[in-house]
């Protein structure tokens, strides 16, 4: 873990890495598009002196805080969930979507309030916060699924575009926060790495500032 | 939750074998050694305490302390960390002891965390608290038993960054006199690591621009004695100034020290607030995700056990450094003895002088080992050998005249 040495980047596989590589490549890093064969889990990139750990984006967060990996890409629900120890460095302004409460059209509250997500500690939380007391179900997909079929009369689910909700009769109520990805450090990575850490910083906050 | 399985304990906690044992001892010998020679005497305070002294006297957070109750109701906690319970021994055992005090302990500690792997509930800490000396020499006497602490640990590479909450603090109060909601606000980002958070709260902030680049301007504020240069042009005020002063002789102390080059000075390092009074530090390994040691100066603490002093210590993350410490000590000599009936007073009096000279000595009966004496024999003829899981490096025989001592 030296300041010359590679730096270990856990990348979220899927939709946010795809926006995040080109957003590399715009900071003038040169990182492949796409990698040949995706099942690789550990790819060297060594043009410029990094290190991709493929991992499921909700993993990302705990790679980093175990330092396995110096600085990792994550979206900023999966923060708000995992509530983790690290560095939150940088709003890289991709992925954008938001935090939404969703429900049918004309909700009316009920006796026995039920919220269906995937995200229980955000929801938990900002029902507390807003003086409801609200059974939260846990739920790994399809959360759109819950109030359509009577599970719950809520859900709390991320909106990129709102097409999924309008297909299926589902509106928008509230929105909690506005989501984008970030650029999180490792504790010990932030000091020991401190001048990568920092020139990868200043590359993306340029383009990030022309981006607008 | 249903009946745990015999082989289970609760969460966080964690066997030690023989192996770990060793090396955790030799850790806290060699550390404890350390600070010996530089004048700390080792103190002993017990486990439990009492909730309303040294619990809420702690700089741990309400929720991460074990609480137990009494016979009689009071509330009892598990110590979460070894400065309190030393702040009460100072005030109170040691309050006709003149300052300064240098004390050093190891000792568990415990911390309820919320189920986590990597988080133990109860971990070793070995540290030091210098008690009743205000100055930057004593400030800079704990980084540098720090820095001697962690190289009698074995840690093979590390670095210790140093921070003062001094400095943020002035900042604030000078950029938003009288505004403490905003100043909470924006100390509670950096607390969190949160630099996205501490910037959009920034742009929401009423006030000048410039002002706003320098708050913005305190990230960068890493690297090494040339950042107290660029954190005195950032901020006029008293506070901050003094702050960066007194950063400066620490500095120069550690640097008579000959230690400049483990040193990074680290204006973003933020501490607890509530807790630390003055410079603060921690240190960090390669190839470890977590800090290995932390410390700082505490001013106020003393105060609550009733013997206010100026205070400075540290503690070594001991379970953590087990994780990057190699396990390059040389094994044990052990001696494995072997004897018959006709011959037990003479093998055990050679064991008795095996272990006066500080070898271990092993003793079993021949008849137990019968089958395998011959292997062993053969294998201990070669050099050293294995037996029962236990390495020796030699093995001898009593009482069977016909092979001899083999």
């Amino acid at each position: 873990m030296t300041d010359n040495g590679v730096l270990k980047v856990a990348m979220p596989k899927g939709r946010i890495y795809k926006q995040a590589s080109k957003l590399f490549r715009e900071a003038g890093l040169s990182i492949p598009e796409d990698f040949d064969d995706s099942r690789k889990l550990i790819i060297p990139v060594p043009e410029a002196n990094m290190e991709f750990i493929m991992a499921k984006p909700v993993d990302v967060p705990t790679y980093v805080e175990y330092g396995v990996a110096d600085i990792g890409i994550v979206g900023k629900d999966v923060l708000m969930e995992e509530n983790k120890d690290v560095y939150e460095l940088l709003d890289l302004g991709i992925a954008k979507c938001r935090m939404s409460v969703i429900g049918l059209p004309g909700w009316k509250p009920v006796i026995h309030p039920r919220v269906a997500t995937k995200y229980p500690n955000v929801a938990s939380q900002y029902f507390r916060e807003q003086g409801q007391q609200v059974e939260v179900i846990k739920l790994n997909g399809s959360i759109e699924l819950a109030p359509l079929i009577g599970l719950a009369d809520r859900i709390v689910d991320m909106v990129e575009t709102g097409q999924t909700l309008k297909e299926n009769g589902l509106v928008e109520m509230e929105t909690l926060f506005s989501v984008t990805s970030r650029l999180i450090a490792n504790r010990v990575s932030y000091r020991l790495k401190n001048n990568a850490i920092q020139a990868l910083c200043d590359r993306l906050s340029q383009k990030i500032a022309v981006r607008g | 939750m249903s009946k745990p399985k015999v082989f289970e304990k609760p969460t966080g906690v964690k066997d030690y074998l023989p192996h770990a044992v060793a090396k955790l001892r030799r850790i806290e010998r060699n550390v404890l050694e350390c600070m010996r020679r530089w004048g700390y005497e080792q103190i002993m305070t017990p486990t439990m305490e009492y909730y309303d002294t040294v619990g809420v006297a702690s700089a741990t957070s309400d929720q991460k302390l074990f609480k137990l109750l009494n016979q009689r109701g009071t509330t009892i906690v598990l110590r979460s960390e070894m400065t309190s319970p030393i702040a009460r021994v100072v005030s109170s055992l040691l309050k006709e002891t003149p300052f300064p005090l240098r004390l050093s302990y190891h000792a568990n500690v415990f911390r309820a965390f919320e189920e986590e792997a990597g988080r133990d509930a109860e971990f070793f800490q070995t540290g030091v608290e210098l008690v009743g000396d205000p100055s930057s020499e004593a400030d800079a006497e704990v980084i540098a038993l720090a820095i001697a602490s962690l190289q009698a640990a074995g840690v093979p590479s590390f670095k210790i960054a140093v921070g003062h909450v001094g400095f943020l603090n002035g900042l604030f109060q000078e950029a938003l006199l009288g505004r403490t909601e905003e100043q909470e606000n924006l100390k509670s980002h950096l607390l969190q690591r949160d630099h996205v958070g501490y910037r959009d709260a920034l742009k929401k902030l009423s006030i000048e621009d410039s002002v706003r680049g320098e708050l913005e301007g305190i990230l960068r504020l890493r690297g090494g004695v040339e950042v107290c240069d660029q954190a005195l042009s950032l901020s006029g005020s008293p506070d901050a100034q003094a702050a960066i002063r007194q950063l400066c002789e620490v500095w120069e102390v550690l640097t008579a020290y000959g230690l400049q080059d483990h040193v990074l000075i680290d204006l973003t390092m933020i501490g607890d607030f509530s807790y630390y009074t003055g410079m603060t530090f921690e240190g960090y390994a390669s190839h470890l995700g977590f800090p290995v040691c932390s410390g700082g100066r505490y001013d106020n603490l003393l105060a609550q056990f009733g013997r206010p002093a100026a205070a400075t210590g540290f503690a070594l993350k001991t379970t953590r450094i087990l994780e990057v410490v190699g396990d390059d000590e040389a094994d044990e000599n052990r001696i494995l003895i072997v004897y018959t009936k006709e011959s037990r007073r003479e093998a055990l009096l050679e064991a008795e002088r095996i272990r006066e000279e500080g070898l271990v000595a092993v003793t079993e009966k021949e008849d137990v080992l019968k089958d395998v004496l011959p292997g062993l024999r053969a294998e201990a003829a070669k050099g050293p050998f294995v037996h029962r899981g236990m390495a020796f490096d030699r093995l001898v025989v009593y009482g069977l005249e016909k092979e001899g001592r083999a």
